[in-house]
C-alpha cells in the first residue's frame, strides 16, 4: 500500500520535473532567439546606416546651396548617431572596436558643427571641404568591409550568440565575424585625424485612391479579358477573379490565370473603374537570354503603347539575370514627368512582357499644364556646385521634399567616379534635390 | 665568341617574334568582336566586358571591368562617341561598335582569365600586359598558353541592384520572405516582401529593412528562427520585384494566416485582399 503510494508520488514527481524541464528549455530557447534577433537587428541596422552615411556624405559633396547643405549635414549627424548606437548594442565589448566608434563620433562632430553654423555667413572652407572628401572615402571603405562581413554572416548563418561565446572563452580566433570586425577596425585605425535611393516613385506620399482615372466600370468578365490580353494565356486555363476586400479604398479585381501545361501563372489587379492594370506579374522559369536589353526595351515600349500608355520615355533599364526591368516616365513637350512612372519586366528569352507596375503612374498621371521655366539653363547652371562637371541637361517635373510637383532643370553631373542628378527649381532657382546615383555592386565571394 | 653572340641574338629575335605574333594572330582569327546586340545602360555580360575593356584600352574608362553597364561606362562611351564624331547617345550600336573595334584591341584571354581569378586588373593600351595585373607570374603563364576552350560559365563579379538597397539587404529580405511564405504562390511571396517595404515607408514602423524584420513579435518566422533557413531563388526574385515597385497587396502593412492567427485584434483590421493563405490588411 505504502509502496504503491510512494511509487505513485515519485512517478508523478518525475513526470512533473520532465514537464517543468521541457518548459524551461522552451522558454530558454525563446529568450535565446529573442536575444539573437536583437543582435542581428543591431548589426544589419549598422551596415544599413553606414551605407546611408556614405551616400549622404557623397550627396553633400555635390551640393552648392547653403539651404540644402545644412539639412543634409544634419542628416549625416543623425545617421552617425544611429550607427553609433547600433555599434553599442553589439556584443563586441571584448573586442577592440573603439576606432570605428571614434570614426563615427568624428563624422558626427564635424557634421553637427557645420550644420548648426550659419553657412550663409560662414560657408565651408576649402579645408573643411577636403575633410568632407576624406570622410567620404573612408566611409566608403568601412561600408565595403561591413558589407563583406554582412555577406558572410548571412551566407554562413552566423550567430551572434556564438560570437559572444567565442569572445568570452577566448578561443584561438576562427570566428568569421570577429575576424571581419578586426579587419574593419584595422581599416579604420589606418586613418589619421581627420535616402535615399528609390528615386521618386517610392518616396512619394501615396495617394490612396486612383482619382484621375476615367472610363466606365468594368465587369468581372471584362477583367478576365484584360488579363488574358496581357498574359497571352488561353481562356480554357484555370481562371479565378476576386473582388477587393472591404478595407481597400478603391475598387479592383484580382485575376489569376493558371496554365497547367506550362506551369505558368499570371496574376493581375485591375481597377474596376476603367479597367486599368495596377500591377501584373507572370511567373515562369526563364533559363536563357536570347534578346538584348535594347530589343527588350523596344518590346516594352510597343507593349505599353498597344495598351494605351503613350508619350513615355525610357528612364532606367537594368538586367537581372535573364530579366530586363525598365522604368518609363511620361514626357510632355520634352519635359520628363517623374511622378508618372511605370515599370515593365521583360523576359529576355522570348521578349514577352512578364510584369507591369503602374500604380504610381495611375495615381499621378493627368492632364498637366507645364509652365515656362523662368530661369534659363545658364542661370540654373550657376547654382550647381563648381566641383561637378555637368554632362547632360533637361527639364523635368519632380516631387520635392514637401511632396509638391515642381518644374526643375535637371542636370546629370559627374565628380570623380560618382554620378549625380541635380534638380534646380526652374522658377525660384532653389536646389531642390541632389541624388547620388548608384553604381553596380561588387559580388562578395568568400573574401576574408 | 661573336658567332655565339649572334646566335643568342637570333634566338632572342625568334622568341620576341613569337611573343608578338601569337597574341595578335589570335586576335585576327576572331573576326567578329561584339555580338549583334545594341548594348545599353543596365546591360550585363560578355559584351559589356568587351566594351569596358576596349574603352579602357583607349583611356576613356578608368573604372573596374566588371561586366555591368553602369554610369561610369555610360560616360566613357559618350566621351568616346564625342571624340570620334559619332552621334552621342550612350548606346553601343553597330556604328559605335565598329569604330571601337577599329580603334582598340581586346585581349579577351587575358581579361577573362583575370575576371575568373577575381584579380584586380586593368586593360590600358600601350601598357605591357604584365603590368596590368597584380600578380605578374601567373599572367605570363596565361599569355604563353592561350586556352583552347572558351571559359566556362563564369560568375559575374558585379550585379545590378535597385538603388537604395544593397545586395545584403536583398538577401536579408529574401530570408524573411522565405521563412514567412515558402509554401505560398510567387505573388504571395512578392506580397510579403511588399509588406516589409510598406512598413519601412510607414511612420508607425521602423525606417530600415532590418528594423522592420527584427522588430520583436512582428514576424513569426523571426520569432521561431525559421528566418535562418536558406532562401530559394524564387524568394530572391520576389524581393527584387517588390523593391522594383510591384505591390500585389494594395498598400497593406499587415497580413495573417486565418487558420493559425491567434490574436483577435488582427481580424479587426480593414482587409484588402487574400493571396494564397494570407489575408492582407491595413
Amino acid at each position: 500500500m505504502i509502496r504503491g503510494i510512494l511509487i505513485g508520488v515519485l512517478s508523478l514527481g518525475v513526470a512533473g520535473t520532465a514537464i517543468w524541464g521541457y518548459q524551461e528549455h522552451r522558454e530558454k530557447n525563446a529568450v535565446l532567439i529573442n536575444a539573437e534577433n536583437n543582435y542581428q537587428r543591431a548589426f544589419h541596422d549598422l551596415t544599413f546606416q553606414v551605407d546611408l552615411l556614405n551616400d549622404k556624405i557623397g550627396t553633400t559633396l555635390a551640393m552648392n546651396s547653403k539651404k540644402s547643405l545644412s539639412p543634409a549635414l544634419a542628416d549625416v549627424w543623425r545617421i552617425t548617431s544611429q550607427a553609433h548606437s547600433d555599434v553599442g548594442q553589439l556584443p563586441l565589448t571584448l573586442l577592440p572596436f573603439n576606432k570605428t566608434e571614434e570614426f563615427l563620433a568624428q563624422i558626427g562632430d564635424f557634421s553637427y558643427r557645420t550644420a548648426v553654423r550659419d553657412l550663409e555667413k560662414e560657408p565651408l572652407s576649402d579645408k573643411e571641404y577636403k575633410h568632407l572628401q576624406t570622410l567620404y572615402k573612408q566611409s566608403a571603405e568601412i561600408q565595403k568591409e561591413l558589407r563583406e562581413v554582412q555577406h558572410l554572416v548571412i551566407k554562413n548563418n552566423l550567430r551572434w550568440m556564438d560570437v559572444e561565446l567565442a569572445l568570452s572563452t577566448n578561443e584561438p580566433g576562427d570566428n568569421t565575424v570577429i575576424d571581419g570586425f578586426k579587419t574593419v577596425e584595422k581599416t579604420v585605425s589606418e586613418y589619421d585625424e581627420v535616402n535615399f535611393g528609390p528615386a521618386f516613385a517610392n518616396m512619394q506620399e501615396k495617394d490612396e485612391n486612383f482619382e484621375n482615372l476615367n472610363g466606365p466600370t468594368i465587369s468581372k468578365k471584362e477583367a478576365i479579358k484584360i488579363a488574358q490580353k496581357y498574359s497571352g494565356l488561353k481562356a480554357d486555363d484555370e481562371v479565378r477573379v476576386v473582388e477587393n476586400g472591404k478595407g481597400s479604398n478603391y475598387g479592383f479585381y484580382s485575376v489569376s490565370i493558371l496554365d497547367k501545361e506550362s506551369r505558368t501563372e499570371a496574376n493581375m489587379d485591375i481597377t474596376k473603374k476603367g479597367g486599368y492594370p495596377i500591377w501584373y506579374l507572370l511567373s515562369r522559369d526563364i533559363k536563357n537570354q536570347k534578346i538584348s536589353l535594347n530589343e527588350a526595351s523596344k518590346k516594352a515600349i510597343g507593349f505599353l503603347s498597344d495598351n494605351g500608355f503613350k508619350d513615355l520615355d525610357l528612364f532606367e533599364s537594368s538586367q537581372y539575370d535573364h530579366i530586363g526591368v525598365f522604368t518609363f516616365v511620361s514626357k510632355l513637350d520634352d519635359v520628363r514627368i517623374y511622378p508618372d512612372s511605370i515599370k515593365v519586366k521583360v523576359a529576355l528569352d522570348n521578349g514577352n512582357i512578364i510584369g507591369i507596375a503602374a500604380n504610381d503612374y495611375l495615381r499621378s498621371n493627368r492632364t498637366r499644364e507645364i509652365p515656362e521655366p523662368k530661369i534659363t539653363e545658364e542661370e540654373a547652371r550657376t547654382k550647381i556646385s563648381p566641383n561637378l562637371t555637368v554632362q547632360q541637361h533637361g527639364l523635368a517635373v519632380v516631387l520635392n521634399d514637401l511632396n509638391e510637383e515642381v518644374l526643375c532643370h535637371e542636370f546629370l553631373g559627374t565628380m570623380n567616379d560618382d554620378t549625380y542628378r541635380i534638380y534646380i527649381n526652374a522658377e525660384s532657382g532653389f536646389e531642390e534635390k541632389v541624388d547620388k546615383l548608384h553604381n553596380a555592386e561588387p559580388i562578395y565571394e568568400d573574401v576574408l | 665568341m661573336k658567332r655565339k653572340f649572334s646566335h643568342v641574338l637570333k634566338w632572342l629575335a625568334i622568341i620576341s617574334l613569337a611573343f608578338f605574333v601569337l597574341p595578335s594572330s589570335g586576335d585576327q582569327t576572331k573576326v567578329k568582336a561584339f555580338s549583334n546586340q545594341v548594348i545599353q545602360q543596365g546591360s550585363v555580360g560578355d559584351d559589356v566586358i568587351e566594351l569596358q575593356s576596349r574603352l579602357q584600352y583607349l583611356g576613356f574608362y578608368n573604372g573596374k571591368i566588371d561586366g555591368v553597364f553602369g554610369w561610369g561606362t555610360y560616360w566613357a562611351l559618350r566621351n568616346f562617341q564625342y571624340e570620334f564624331g559619332l552621334p552621342i547617345d550612350g548606346l553601343a550600336g553597330t556604328l559605335t561598335k565598329a569604330k571601337l573595334v577599329k580603334a582598340s584591341k581586346y585581349n579577351k584571354g587575358f581579361v577573362k582569365e583575370q575576371i575568373k581569378k577575381g584579380k584586380k586588373f586593368t586593360h590600358y593600351g600601350g601598357v605591357p600586359v604584365e603590368k596590368q595585373a597584380k600578380n605578374t607570374n601567373q599572367t605570363n603563364k596565361n599569355i604563353a598558353t592561350p586556352k583552347p576552350k572558351p571559359a566556362a560559365a563564369q560568375k559575374p563579379t558585379a550585379a545590378n541592384v535597385p538603388s537604395g538597397y544593397s545586395a545584403n539587404d536583398i538577401q536579408l529580405m529574401a530570408n524573411a520572405v522565405y521563412g514567412e511564405s515558402r509554401g505560398e504562390p510567387y505573388t504571395g511571396q512578392v506580397a510579403v516582401a511588399a509588406v516589409i517595404l510598406n512598413r519601412v515607408q510607414s511612420a508607425s514602423f521602423p525606417d530600415t529593412v532590418s528594423g522592420v524584420i527584427f522588430e520583436p513579435r512582428a514576424f513569426t518566422a523571426v520569432a521561431d528562427g525559421q528566418i535562418w533557413l536558406t532562401p530559394n531563388e524564387s524568394a530572391k526574385k520576389a524581393v527584387l520585384d517588390a523593391i522594383n515597385g510591384w505591390d500585389p497587396t494594395g498598400n497593406a502593412i499587415y497580413y495573417f494566416n486565418p487558420d493559425t492567427a491567434t490574436s483577435g485584434w488582427i481580424w479587426g483590421r480593414p482587409q484588402i485582399k487574400r493571396i494564397g493563405k494570407h489575408i492582407f490588411c491595413k
